[in-house]
Parts: C-alpha cells; sequence; structure tokens
C-alpha cells in the first residue's frame, strides 16, 4: 500500500514540502535576544535612491554593496548581524560600527594602497578580505585621489584596479552617508542634544534676526544656536536617506526631508544658510523672506522620537526601543499608510527571498530530469515537473509583488530582465513538457532559470534592484511591450540553445538519446525557434518605434539595438538554412547553440562597450562570465560536430 | 542567362549567405563605434555600399582589445585618408541585395495558397522596413530649437552643418534679411557676391575644425591675432584634426576679408562661438557670422515655461517638460502645447521631441532653458506599417502551424511523434496534469 501512495502522491508531496519551504520564509524571526525589535524598525518607510522604501532594504541593499552579502559574519566573533542590525548600529553607535569589518577589499593594489597587511596573523579575526572604517580612514585622502584618477577614464577602459578603487569609493560613501541618517555624529545622546538645541532657538533666532536688521544681538546665544547648526547642516550635505516626513502630505507627499534639514528647519533652514556661506545663491527677496521666518517652524514631531530611538537602540534599552519604534509608526498612520504598508511589504519580500527559493528548487528539478534519463522512471519525472510548478509558483510570486512594490512591468534593469528570462524559460520548459513528456522541457526550465537566477544573483549586488527609472525610461506603456517582448525573445532563443546543449550532453555522454529523443528534440528547437524570431523581431521593432516616439529617430545603430539585430537575422539565418536544406538535425543544433552566444552578446556584452544609449549595467566580472559562457557553447558545438553520432539506435544499426 | 540570374538571385543560399554578412556587418559596426564615433561608423559601415580597409581595421582592432589583446586603436587622422579601399560589403549593398533576393523569391515561386500567407506578408513587411530605413537615410534630417522662457523661435539649426551668415535688418528692423553661404562650399581663397549685398567676400583662411581662444599676453606672442578687424582681432585660431566622439562636434573657424568700393575694409574672423560681428563702412547695416545651419519655418514657437523635476534626494530626472506656443499664422493656428518625454508635437511635417533642459543661474530670476530636437522624416510612418504586417504575417504563420499541430496531437496517435512542427502555445504555461505514460 505505502510504495503505491507514494507513487502516486509522492511528486505532489514533493511540490507541498518545497512550497511549504519557499513559504516559511514568509514568517517573521524572533525578536533578538537583547528583545530589541529591529525588524519592527525595519519597516518604518523612508525615501531613499529617489524612491519610498523600507529601513530593511536601505540596510541589506548597502550591505551587498559595501561587503557583498545581506548579512555581516565577522571571523572571530561567532555572531551574525542582519542588515538592520548593522545599519542601526551603523547609525545610533558610530564608534562601534567602524570597528566592525564590513568593507570588502580583494585586489591586492589596494590594499597596499591602506598600508593592509595581506594577513594579520597576530589578529584571530582577520581574514585578509574584510576591513573596518577605522582601518581604511587614515588613508581616506589617498583613496579621494586614486577615485578622481579612475573617474578621469571611460567607462569601459578602466582596470580592475581602477574598478576596484571607484567601488571601494562608493562604499565608502555610502557608509558615511548612511551615518548621518539619524544621529549627529557629535552627540554622546540625541535626546539630550536634541532638548539643548530645542532651548536654544528662541534666543539664537532672535539675536540671528537682530543681527541682519542691524540691531545690537547676543553673541552667545547666536553661537549656540549655530554651532548646532552647522553639525546639522553637515549632516545634511552626506546626503543620508530622507527620514523625516513631509509636514503637508496632502499637497507634497514627495517631499521627505533629511535628517539635518528637518532639525535646520525650525531655526535657520539649509537654503538660507548655503546662501549665507556663499554655497548657494538665493534672489534677496527670498532671502530676506528667510530670515524674517527663522524660528516660526516648530521642531518635526518625529524629530524627538527617533532621538529616543537612537538613544535607547544605543544602550540596548529594548523597552524604550520598542516603544518609540511603535510610537513613530503610530504617528505616521493614518496620514502616511499607503507608505507604511509598501514598506511593511517590501520588507516580507526582503525576507522571504522568493527568487533564491526558485533557484534552488529549479536546480534540484534539474538534477531530477538527469535521473529520469538513465532510469525512465517516471515518478522521477513526475517529482520534477512538480518541483518546476512549485519553483514557477514562487517565482511567479516573486515576480507579481516586485511589480506590484514598483508599479511597473516586470523588466525595468538589466537584474529584473535576468529574473524574466528565467521566467519566461520556466514558462517555456513547462510546455514543451506538457506536448512530449520526456523530460527536456523540465531539464531545460531547471538548468536555464537556475543559471539565469544565479546571473540575477550577482546583478543584485550593484544596489537597489528597484531604482526608479531616468525620465525617458518613465513610461509603463514601452517597458510593458517592447522590453518584455524582447526579453521573451532572449528567453526563447535561449531555450533552443539550451535544448540543442542537451542534444550534444545526451549524445555525447552515453547512450541516452534514443531516436524518439533525438526526434522529438530537433523538433523542440525548431519549434521555439520560430516563436523566439517572432519575438525577437517584435520585440526589436517596437524598440525602434518607442525610439522614434522620443527622439524621431527609428533605427540609430546603438550597440544595444544592433545587438537584439544579430539575434533576429541569426534566428532567421538558421530558419532560412533549415528550409534550404542547408542543415539537418545536426546543423540545427549547433547553429541554434551559437544563439546561446549571439543573445548572451545581445544582454551582456553590448553594455560592456560602454558606449551608446543602453550602456546602463557594466560589470566587470560579468565580462569573464560572459566569454566563459561563449567558450563553454562553442565547446559544445565542436563536441557536436565531431564526437556526437546521432541517436543511440542509429550508431547501433551502423556497428 | 536572365533565368540564372533570377534562379541565383531567388535562391535562399544567397538569403543565408546575405544574412550571414548582415550578421557581421552589425557586429564589426558595433565594435567600431568606439573608436571612430557612431558618425562616422554610420557613413562607413551602414550607409555605404562597401566598408572600407581602415573602418574595417578599427572594428578588428577593437575586437582584439576586447580579447584582453595589447593592440593600439588608429590614430584619429587615420580615418580620414582617402582613398577608401572596399573590403567588405556595406549596409546598402547587404540591404539592397536582401531586398532583391525577398522580390525575386516571391516572384519566382509565388502561388498564392492560404498556408503561405502569412509569410507573404512577413515579407512585404520587410520590404517596407528595409525601403523605410533607405528612404529615412535619404530624406529624413534632424536638428534643434533652443530657447529661453519667453523667447520665440522660427528657425531651427543643425549642428553638424555651419553656415557663413551675412544679416541685415529690414522693414524698419521687423525683419532680417538673411544670405547664406554653406560651410561646405566655403573655400580658402574662393570669393562670394550676392545681389542684394554690397560688398565681396573672399575667405583667407578656413579650419573644419578649429580651436578659437583669446589671445593671451605673454604666452601667444608668436601667435599673430586671427584678424585684423572684429573680434579677431584679440582672437588666435589654431586648426584641429576632426572630431570623433559623439558628444564633441566640430567646430570650424574662417578668416574672410570684406571689400567693397574696389578696397579691402579688413579681415574678419567668424566662428559659431562667436556674437555676430557688425561691419563698417561701405558694408555697413550688415552682421556676419559662422553660424549651426538654420532652418527657417513659417510658423514660430514660443517657450512659455519648462519644468524639471528630479525624484526626491537624487539627481536622477523624473520628467522634463516645455510647454510651447504654436503660431502658424497662414493656417490662423495659435494653440499651446505640452512637449514632453515620448510626447513629442507633429507639426507642419515635423517633429518636435524633448531634447536638453537647462536653467541660468546668473540671469535675474533664472529662466529655464529648452532645447527640442526636431526632425523631419516623411516616412516615419513606413516602419510603423512594415511592423504591424511582419507581427501579423509572423502571426498568422504561427497560428496556422499551431492549429495544424495540435489537431494531430488530438488524434489518438503516439505522444511523442507529432509529424510537422511543434509549435508551444502562446501565453500561459499549461497548469493541468499530465497522464502518466
Amino acid at each position: 500500500m505505502k510504495p503505491h501512495f507514494l507513487q502516486r502522491w509522492g511528486a505532489l508531496l514533493l511540490a507541498v514540502v518545497a512550497l511549504a519551504w519557499a513559504g516559511s520564509k514568509l514568517v517573521p524571526p524572533s525578536a533578538r535576544r537583547d528583545g530589541l525589535d529591529v525588524a519592527a524598525m525595519g519597516r518604518l518607510p523612508v525615501v531613499f535612491n529617489g524612491r519610498v522604501q523600507p529601513f530593511d532594504s536601505v540596510a541589506r541593499n548597502s550591505l551587498l554593496q559595501i561587503r557583498g552579502k545581506q548579512t555581516l559574519r565577522e571571523a572571530g566573533s561567532g555572531r551574525t548581524l542582519s542588515a538592520m542590525e548593522w545599519l542601526l548600529e551603523l547609525m545610533t553607535q558610530p564608534k562601534a560600527a567602524n570597528e566592525r569589518r564590513v568593507f570588502r577589499i580583494d585586489h591586492p593594489d589596494l590594499k597596499s594602497l591602506f598600508g593592509l597587511p595581506m594577513l594579520d596573523a597576530s589578529d584571530p579575526a582577520d581574514d585578509g578580505k574584510h576591513y573596518s572604517f577605522n582601518k581604511l580612514a587614515p588613508n581616506l585622502e589617498k583613496l579621494r585621489e586614486q577615485s578622481a584618477l579612475a573617474r578621469e577614464k571611460a567607462d569601459a577602459s578602466r582596470d580592475p584596479y581602477e574598478q576596484a578603487v571607484l567601488k571601494l569609493g562608493s562604499a565608502v560613501t555610502l557608509y558615511m552617508r548612511l551615518q548621518s541618517t539619524i544621529h549627529p555624529p557629535n552627540a554622546t545622546s540625541f535626546a539630550g542634544q536634541l532638548a539643548d538645541y530645542a532651548a536654544s532657538i528662541p534666543a539664537g533666532t532672535a539675536a540671528f534676526r537682530a543681527r541682519f536688521a542691524g540691531r545690537d544681538f547676543d553673541t552667545n546665544a547666536l553661537t549656540r544656536m549655530l554651532d548646532h547648526a552647522q553639525t546639522y547642516l553637515a549632516m545634511h550635505g552626506m546626503e543620508p536617506p530622507l527620514v523625516v516626513p513631509p509636514h503637508h502630505p496632502e499637497r507634497e507627499r514627495d517631499n521627505w526631508m533629511r535628517m539635518g534639514e528637518a532639525l535646520l528647519e525650525s531655526s535657520v533652514p539649509v537654503a538660507l544658510l548655503r546662501h549665507l556661506i556663499n554655497e548657494e545663491q538665493l534672489p534677496d527677496a527670498e532671502a530676506s523672506r528667510l530670515i524674517a521666518q527663522a524660528g516660526t517652524v516648530p521642531l518635526h514631531p518625529s524629530l524627538a522620537l527617533f532621538a529616543r530611538m537612537a538613544d535607547a537602540g544605543a544602550k540596548g534599552d529594548a523597552t524604550g526601543f520598542n516603544a518609540a519604534v511603535a510610537e513613530y509608526a503610530g504617528t505616521l498612520s493614518p496620514t502616511f499608510s499607503l507608505e507604511l504598508s509598501k514598506a511593511a511589504r517590501e520588507q516580507v519580500f526582503n525576507r522571504a527571498e522568493p527568487f533564491y527559493s526558485a533557484m534552488v528548487l529549479y536546480m534540484v528539478a534539474f538534477v531530477l530530469a538527469g535521473v529520469f534519463w538513465f532510469t525512465l522512471s517516471e515518478p522521477v519525472r513526475r517529482a520534477a515537473w512538480w518541483l518546476v510548478m512549485a519553483a514557477f509558483v514562487v517565482h511567479t510570486a516573486g515576480l507579481l509583488t516586485r511589480m506590484w512594490l514598483e508599479g511597473r512591468p516586470p523588466v525595468t534593469n538589466l537584474y529584473s530582465s535576468a529574473v524574466f528570462i528565467g521566467w519566461g524559460a520556466a514558462a517555456l520548459g513547462l510546455v514543451i513538457e506538457r506536448f512530449w513528456r520526456n523530460a527536456l522541457g523540465l531539464a531545460v526550465a531547471g538548468l536555464l532559470s537556475f543559471a539565469t537566477l544565479i546571473v540575477a544573483h550577482y546583478l543584485a549586488q550593484a544596489g537597489d534592484t528597484m531604482e526608479m527609472m531616468r525620465a525617458v525610461l518613465d513610461t509603463n506603456f514601452w517597458l510593458a511591450t517592447h522590453v518584455v517582448i524582447v526579453t521573451l525573445g532572449y528567453a526563447s532563443t535561449y531555450v533552443a540553445g539550451f535544448l540543442s546543449l542537451l542534444w550534444v550532453a545526451l549524445g555525447v555522454g552515453g547512450r541516452v538519446l534514443t531516436p524518439d529523443l533525438s526526434k522529438s528534440l530537433v523538433r523542440m528547437v525548431y519549434g521555439i525557434l520560430c516563436f523566439a524570431t517572432l519575438f525577437s523581431f517584435t520585440g526589436t521593432v517596437l524598440g525602434g518605434i518607442w525610439a522614434d516616439q522620443s527622439w524621431g529617430r527609428f533605427w540609430g545603430w546603438d550597440p544595444k539595438e544592433n545587438g537584439a539585430l544579430i539575434i533576429v537575422l541569426w534566428n532567421a539565418l538558421i530558419l532560412h538554412a533549415r528550409w534550404g536544406g542547408m542543415v539537418r538535425e545536426r546543423g540545427i543544433h549547433l547553429l541554434s547553440i551559437a544563439g546561446n552566444i549571439v543573445t548572451s552578446w545581445s544582454w551582456f556584452g553590448t553594455n560592456m562597450l560602454g558606449i551608446g544609449l543602453h550602456s546602463y549595467g557594466f560589470t566587470d566580472a560579468a565580462f569573464k562570465g560572459l566569454m566563459a559562457f561563449a567558450g563553454f557553447n562553442l565547446l559544445a558545438m565542436v563536441a557536436g560536430a565531431l564526437v556526437h553520432r546521432g541517436p543511440a539506435g542509429a550508431r547501433a544499426a551502423t556497428a | 542567362m536572365a533565368r540564372r540570374v533570377l534562379d541565383f538571385l531567388s535562391s535562399l543560399r544567397l538569403t543565408v549567405t546575405l544574412l550571414v554578412l548582415g550578421i557581421v556587418l552589425v557586429f564589426l559596426g558595433t565594435l567600431a563605434q568606439e573608436p571612430m564615433g557612431l558618425y562616422l561608423v554610420q557613413e562607413r559601415f551602414f550607409k555605404s555600399f562597401f566598408v572600407d580597409a581602415v573602418a574595417m581595421n578599427a572594428a578588428v582592432r577593437k575586437t582584439a582589445h576586447l580579447f584582453a589583446l595589447q593592440v593600439a586603436p588608429l590614430p584619429p587622422e587615420a580615418y580620414f585618408a582617402r582613398p577608401l579601399i572596399p573590403v567588405f560589403p556595406g549596409g546598402y549593398l547587404v540591404g539592397g541585395l536582401l531586398l532583391a533576393n525577398l522580390v525575386a523569391a516571391h516572384v519566382r515561386r509565388f502561388k498564392f495558397a492560404w498556408g503561405k500567407s502569412g509569410i507573404v506578408l512577413t515579407h512585404v513587411g520587410l520590404i517596407l522596413l528595409l525601403l523605410g530605413q533607405l528612404l529615412t537615410d535619404l530624406m529624413s534630417r534632424e536638428s534643434q530649437m533652443s530657447f529661453r522662457e519667453g523667447e520665440t523661435r522660427n528657425y531651427s539649426e543643425d549642428f553638424a552643418k555651419h553656415e557663413l551668415a551675412l544679416v541685415t535688418d529690414v522693414e524698419g528692423g521687423e525683419r532680417e534679411l538673411v544670405v547664406a553661404v554653406p560651410s561646405t562650399l566655403l573655400k580658402e581663397g574662393g570669393e562670394f557676391r550676392h545681389e542684394r549685398v554690397p560688398f565681396t567676400l573672399r575667405v583667407r583662411q578656413l579650419a573644419p575644425n578649429a580651436n578659437v581662444r583669446r589671445r593671451a599676453p605673454m604666452v601667444d606672442t608668436n601667435l599673430p591675432p586671427a584678424s585684423s578687424q572684429g573680434a579677431g582681432a584679440g582672437f588666435v585660431m589654431l586648426p584641429l584634426p576632426p572630431s570623433l566622439s559623439m558628444d564633441r562636434r566640430d567646430q570650424p573657424a574662417a578668416v574672410v576679408e570684406v571689400e567693397a568700393g574696389g578696397g579691402s575694409l579688413g579681415t574678419w574672423l567668424v566662428a559659431p562661438t562667436l556674437l555676430p560681428q557688425r561691419l563698417p563702412g561701405a558694408a555697413a547695416g550688415w552682421r556676419i557670422e559662422l553660424r549651426p545651419t538654420r532652418y527657417y519655418q513659417p510658423f514660430a514657437l514660443t517657450l512659455l515655461r519648462t519644468k524639471h523635476e528630479i525624484y526626491r534626494g537624487t539627481t536622477t530626472p523624473k520628467n522634463f517638460e516645455s510647454r510651447v506656443e504654436l503660431d502658424h499664422p497662414a493656417q490662423g493656428e495659435r494653440r499651446v502645447v505640452d512637449i514632453y518625454m515620448n510626447q513629442p508635437l507633429r507639426h507642419g511635417g515635423l517633429t518636435f521631441y524633448q531634447f536638453q533642459m537647462g536653467r541660468e543661474q546668473l540671469e535675474a530670476g533664472g529662466r529655464g532653458t529648452s532645447a527640442l530636437q526636431v526632425v523631419r522624416n516623411p516616412s516615419w510612418l513606413g516602419p510603423y506599417l512594415g511592423t504591424v504586417l511582419v507581427f501579423g504575417g509572423l502571426m498568422v504563420q504561427f497560428l496556422i502551424h499551431l492549429v495544424a499541430f495540435v489537431g494531430r496531437r488530438s488524434r489518438p496517435s503516439k505522444p511523442s511523434s507529432p509529424s510537422n512542427t511543434p509549435s508551444p502555445r502562446p501565453g500561459t504555461p499549461a497548469t493541468s496534469k499530465p497522464a502518466v505514460a
């Protein structure tokens, strides 16, 4: 009874288990041992990178950029900090944070620039890769010089050292920006300093106005206030995230403020202060108006709450911290309930990591599909089918959530194109499998979706993957049509190419390739190529039409346009060569494998030239990856041409 | 003989060969953009019948560079060396032959069948696209219109071309009379006369690209002033090699002599960076300037206001928008239009796109400035039609195959041997549980 039950329901059960595993990440983690509800703070909305996001996203994306990981585990100490715990420390306890080894440095020349030892044997916590801010601090001037030199060069002509310099430079900048988010750098207690500042304002601004009116004024009162103001202007100048919500959301919902800016509006506003120190010019009338108004705006109510949060967080006072967070969240609702719920959703999305779960499931499914060809066990194939289905469900859920959070079609940048190609490949693979039931579709879905999600994972290290769209790209219509269709064109060309890779692998690797399997493979490839031609052509010309709408130029020979055109021409070439009888089974497969290289060139290679409208996603490590992938496909083509002897049946017949 | 030519022209082998050549051409043309610049690449790879040896050399060197080989790019002057030796078919040849191939194949093998209707439609669409691109290359013209808030323009400027303009006020200053010589007609030693201009111009010195700057005391003592009269008396003119960069255009300069009543009035330096200069004596009332070529229109645009939005707390632009008033007296048209990203204004055979935007900080009030891209492209509809036809054709063909495939699959036969093209179903994937084989 039992084996029968497993044969029948085992596959489905597997899918349920897989979904349960992926879903389990939706459950919030238990509170920290010291009771500080850091996750609750992580849920609060801020504006960074031009968009409303939770503190949690700021923390994760920043730590990814600085350290290459979303968590902080230091060699030596066994404890792992979550990104949010790290950010809280960075924002409230600069001294402790500056000792954390968060900066990842790999390039040996860069280490010697900072005079860092390759590996400090006397320090058990040193792993030779991660360094604290304090280690870098003495040589920041050198880093600044080197960055300036590297920036003078064009993107494409920078060598690995220069790229490493720029990367570290931007990591250090980001780190310093974040440090000015909440807590003034010189305060031991923010609440204490805030009280002193508030007390200094009435007399200070009175003296300030008197000075400009040419009357006698109290120098001490003015100095006391301006000392604070100077600090806050510096904080504001670091361009940290905007944490203070706007006063009048009904008219200016976007007008979030930085902490420094919000502190200053109650004494001498930023614009006026900059005008007075000659950093910015204001028309005289505007300056006089601001001087007259100085000191009339009360301190924003959220400042006191942030001060309590910061002080309690620094002391590890869980009750105080949790109360301040809850109270602040309370002041935001209902006025900012949109932002609150969006931030909360995004935090859940961050925690759930749907694309990571899908990636793991796709990999397992691919392995199962491989097992099927050697065992021809139908339950194994069904298990693979249901696993791909489970992965696809998780993948789709992730994609939809991203679209919901962004209010955008699925593809907005290089990262999301990788996620979407994987999704398209899985969908196509499932369709193929539905027709043929020989695990080929499953194998391609598993392998290709796994591979593209890995690519996405690395692309995510560049920072915020939900960045805002520049003006010209700010059109959901064209993003939904041109971009989605052209990306599906990539996905289908890859699916054809990977099916052909399977043809090589199965034919070279053993006697697995039966005549039936072989026949269905070439038909699949042909069908998918027709599909790919349709999508790549339509997507490419839609891009032309978009360009005509934006610039009046249907076709501009931009590298990315050319790359897409080459995919269309390549697919057309395979189809015409087949219709003309110039290639048969083997030829189609070899050409279709080359399609992998062609597609990768268009997807990534054209961005690496550092020219043109689409050079938005330059990544240096990606170039090596691209070369390796191209080399692999060339090898497969050689193997397919020379070693592959056709299906096993045919071989037996000739033997 | 004619039959053999037709056989060759209509063969699929030719199609495949041309597709291969096209792929190689586009690939090389992409790589050559970094060293040569987009404009030169378009001229030498795509808008020509052959790719020449120098252009090919540049592309090959860039390819080698991509693979980390230490090859120096060609020096910029090399790109302008003549003669051009053809080494590879260019865009016009490959595109033209593809066109011939397509037409010949349909003439030769055309037999109408519903099963082929999609293919025919696709190819008609392709012909339209190819012809459309050719027409665009030949007929489209790009220029720019830039103004400050409150200013009115009835012309656009083409920064890739220049003209030597002689301007005088007529009708009591209401209108200007302009006599312009395209810079391509200027030659050193050349002479210009016009019935309405009371003087003669003689070109003394000419540079297609030059650095014109104020003559520095102490430093430029051995460089003579560029001209005897006007602004040029305090400037030097240093010829430069042609620029290859996409964002830096050639800035020509010339020194011209003005002659009237049998005598010389002196020489003037003209360059796009200099303001118009008033001429004296017999030429009084006339201004001279070398400026980007202007295209005058029978209507005018006035920039009412600009809007430049960025995302809060960043420098990422969110929206550029110009509100303009269109005034076309001959057509009795006068209306206010907003031009912004992806939302151009089409009027009088021209299309106006939002291009750049700025703000003058120093001027009182800091008026906004805006530049519109002005495109004349009579064949703009071609690609739209072609796209619809090709897409329709591919869809028809796709559906024909799909119906045939699904029809065969639904008959009781062995599931793993469909006898014709299988095509996956577009749209959502199947989610129902597959039957156990």
